[in-house]
């Protein structure tokens, strides 16, 4: 007789052999439920993965376009600093001002550097020229490591190209009249960037999940059979589990942009029409997902297990949480597979600078693109036997 | 064969012509042939063939697992067979399962209408489903009928067996289906229930839909018009309750008296002695050679502690006879 006798006996307060009994059982269900395991193996892996590699919080090589109405060495020697200093990448060289707004609009580029005409006439008179450098400052942190740079990065360059007579225009003081334009979010105020992108987040969140329940739901209850015995096709089904959905998606909608307006004074300045639009795409994306989801999964666990595994990436790759350029290509391809990147792109556009239908539709399709794979799938998934 | 004869089927009052191999009927409710599902390895149903006639009242028994369900799910097109053929109602069961679903009430053997849906709502959703004309005048009328009008509120999930099973074949029967599929639906329900439940399969049944139901019950298995007896994925036995018994060929010996239990336990061992089932206060003894029966229990006769009568085998008798001699392929 062990000192453990008296616990272990019979009817005492804590029976080894019951706790033991409960404790295979529980491995015994772990090992038998294999997307469990694969969650347990897999979630680590993909997290290591994403943080370890993908993300990076100071992007460089950020695109850029560049007004030029002064060719000069200078000029030149301005751009090739700026690239030199790795955090830009002058992809546009546009021909006007409005030009490259536009790029910077549709997000094409997240920078413009104008260089005025006269622009080395006036540096070597030393009048201090202006120079104006725009950014995209929808998400502050994607741009803002690059903006305290271009000052330093400037003045290094006219304190190389500035030699001779000129040297003595080298000075405390930059010869230059730096302008830098924070534009759509002059204060650079993160809310601006994270209100309307917790739409999209939000959005996947529960439209996913809520359609995985849907039909996993069904199963759990035996009340599938009875709905297969019945002449119901599979597009009514779909079509009628997903609309009350449609609508709730709407409701939060509703809820965050009036929070966004009222308490956190996020400026709304497109329409809302064009956003409502968008906005069925991307929840009919996001439940067609939810659908395919609810259709492989056996139980309900399973189906949030399935709704976190597709949530984990699209939180930490669609540029809602880590600046999207920082990220190393391949992720950079997987986030453009997901329809939340593209959303965010388009509720930022819409929001805060003011885009119309032909800016956002470069990021619509895309969803819906995404929309009918994920649909066709979940028809193709859904049986109308038991088999 | 005297092709004048016609029977009269009591239920109905319908005269049907009796079975004919060479000539098939027209009104043959369900008639498939060589149906067989495997899962795996697992064969569970082994090529069923079956012939259901308008207005009968099928029973369908067989021991757990024998593949009753499987059967009930292929005929309404739950489940595609990897196998075999046939119709129902006159559709393909392969490829016009859709045109099935439409005039087939199927009842499941586990409750599966929406328990966090009311009465009412469950009877409109199905309703609802079937396209039925008049919906909310059939609705009320079903709810009369049952006499749930005032509970119409009430959610489903807190009915009781009895009345989730009255539920569930109202909700089949919303649709004006021409056959009824019924998976075990008396199990777990009480004696009074039961019976009114046949009572109302009868008058259906008399109206002349057809009937297909598995039970385990021997009462209800009595109340069937034609039996169909299927043990691990085959076909036993085909025939009306008193055919069955008939060619069963079982002889049988009731036994009563003190320690049966005793009794029971020797006469196991001894030849001639197919089955020993104890039935309250009496014992079975069945064997299917009479002669070698009577001569092994003869010396069991002349003890005074026993009083022995040769009795019909029952139904009952008859199953389990059968269910021993199949050959169970699970094993």
């Amino acid at each position: 007789m062990s000192a453990s006798s008296i616990l272990s006996m019979p009817g005492g307060l804590f029976s080894w052999h019951r706790f033991v009994a409960v404790l295979l059982k529980e491995f015994v269900q772990m090992k038998r439920d294999r997307l469990t395991f694969g969650m347990i193996v897999g979630v680590p892996i993909i997290q290591l993965v994403l943080f370890g590699f993908a993300i990076n919080t100071d992007p460089k090589g950020l695109p850029a376009a560049v007004v030029i109405n002064d060719e000069s060495p200078f000029s030149r020697a301005l751009v090739r600093g700026l690239e030199n200093s790795q955090y830009f990448k002058f992809t546009h060289r546009a021909a006007s001002e409005a030009e490259a707004d536009r790029l910077l609009k549709l997000g094409e580029v997240q920078f413009v550097l104008v260089i005025p005409a006269d622009f080395s006439r006036q540096l070597q008179r030393g009048e201090r020229p202006s120079l104006l450098m725009a950014a995209d400052a929808t998400d502050p942190s994607a741009t803002g490591n690059a903006l305290a740079t271009v000052n330093q990065t400037i003045k290094q360059v006219m304190d190389r190209e500035l030699t001779g007579t000129l040297a003595t225009l080298k000075s405390v003081e930059l010869p230059i009249d730096l302008r830098i334009q924070r534009r759509y979010n002059p204060e650079g105020i993160t809310r601006y960037n994270i209100v309307p992108g917790l739409m999209g987040v939000i959005l996947t969140m529960t439209m996913i999940m809520m359609t995985s329940l849907a039909m996993t739901r069904e199963r759990e209850r035996g009340t599938m059979e009875n709905l297969l015995a019945t002449p119901v096709r599979p597009i009514e089904v779909m079509a009628g589990k997903i609309a009350p959905f449609i609508m709730v998606g709407y409701a939060q909608v509703t809820i965050i942009l009036i929070a966004a307006k009222l308490i956190f004074g996020v400026p709304i300045v497109g329409g809302l029409l064009l956003l409502s639009l968008a906005l069925i795409v991307f929840i009919a994306a996001n439940l067609s997902v939810g659908f395919t989801f609810s259709t492989i999964a056996k139980n309900q666990l399973q189906a949030m297990q399935m709704t976190f595994f597709f949530f984990l990436p699209s939180m930490l790759l669609s540029g809602f949480m880590f600046p999207f350029r920082g990220m190393p290509d391949w992720a950079q391809v997987l986030g453009e597979v997901l329809p939340l990147t593209h959303f965010l792109r388009i509720v930022r556009g819409i929001l805060l600078k003011g885009n119309g239908f032909a800016d956002i539709v470069p990021e619509l399709w895309p969803i819906g693109l995404f929309m009918l794979v994920a649909g066709t799938v979940a028809m193709r998934r859904y049986r109308q036997t038991l088999d | 064969m005297n092709a004048k004869i016609t029977t009269s089927n009591s239920a109905t009052g319908k005269a049907i012509q009796p079975f004919s191999a060479e000539k098939p009927l027209v009104d043959a409710v369900i008639d498939v042939k060589g149906l067989t599902k495997k899962y795996g390895d697992r064969t569970v149903v082994d090529d069923f063939s079956i012939r259901v006639e308008r207005g009968q009242i099928y029973g369908f028994l067989g021991p757990n697992g024998s593949g009753k369900t499987t059967t009930i799910r292929m005929l309404c097109g739950l489940l595609t067979p990897d196998a075999g053929e046939g119709q129902c109602l006159g559709f393909d069961i392969r490829k016009q399962a859709m045109q099935i679903k439409r005039q087939v009430g199927y009842m499941t053997q586990k409750f599966s209408l929406y328990e966090d849906l009311s009465i009412a709502e469950n009877l409109d959703f199905i309703a609802r489903v079937y396209a039925v004309a008049d919906r909310n005048k059939v609705v009320d009328e079903t709810l009369a009928r049952l006499g749930l009008s005032t509970r119409r509120t009430q959610l489903a999930g807190s009915l009781s067996g009895g009345w989730k099973q009255r539920l569930a074949l109202a909700a089949c029967l919303l649709h004006d289906p021409k056959l009824l599929l019924l998976d075990e639906p008396t199990a777990g329900v009480d004696p009074k229930a039961r019976r009114e439940f046949w009572d109302q399969i009868h008058d259906l049944a008399a109206d002349g839909l057809t009937v297909l139901v598995s039970t385990h019950y021997m009462d209800e298995a009595e109340r069937c018009h034609r039996l169909a007896y299927i043990a691990y994925g085959k076909l036993l036995a085909n025939a009306t309750a008193t055919e069955l018994i008939q060619q069963s060929g079982l002889t049988t010996w009731s036994a009563t008296g003190a320690s049966l239990h005793a009794l029971a336990k020797s006469l196991r061992s001894v030849p001639g002695v197919a089955m020993v089932v104890p039935f309250g206060a009496t014992l079975h003894v069945s064997g299917a050679n009479a002669a070698l029966l009577d001569l092994s229990l003869k010396p069991y006769f002349d003890q005074a502690d026993y009083r022995w009568i040769k009795i019909e085998p029952s139904l009952e008798d008859v199953f389990i006879g059968l269910m021993n001699s199949a050959t169970d392929n699970y094993q």
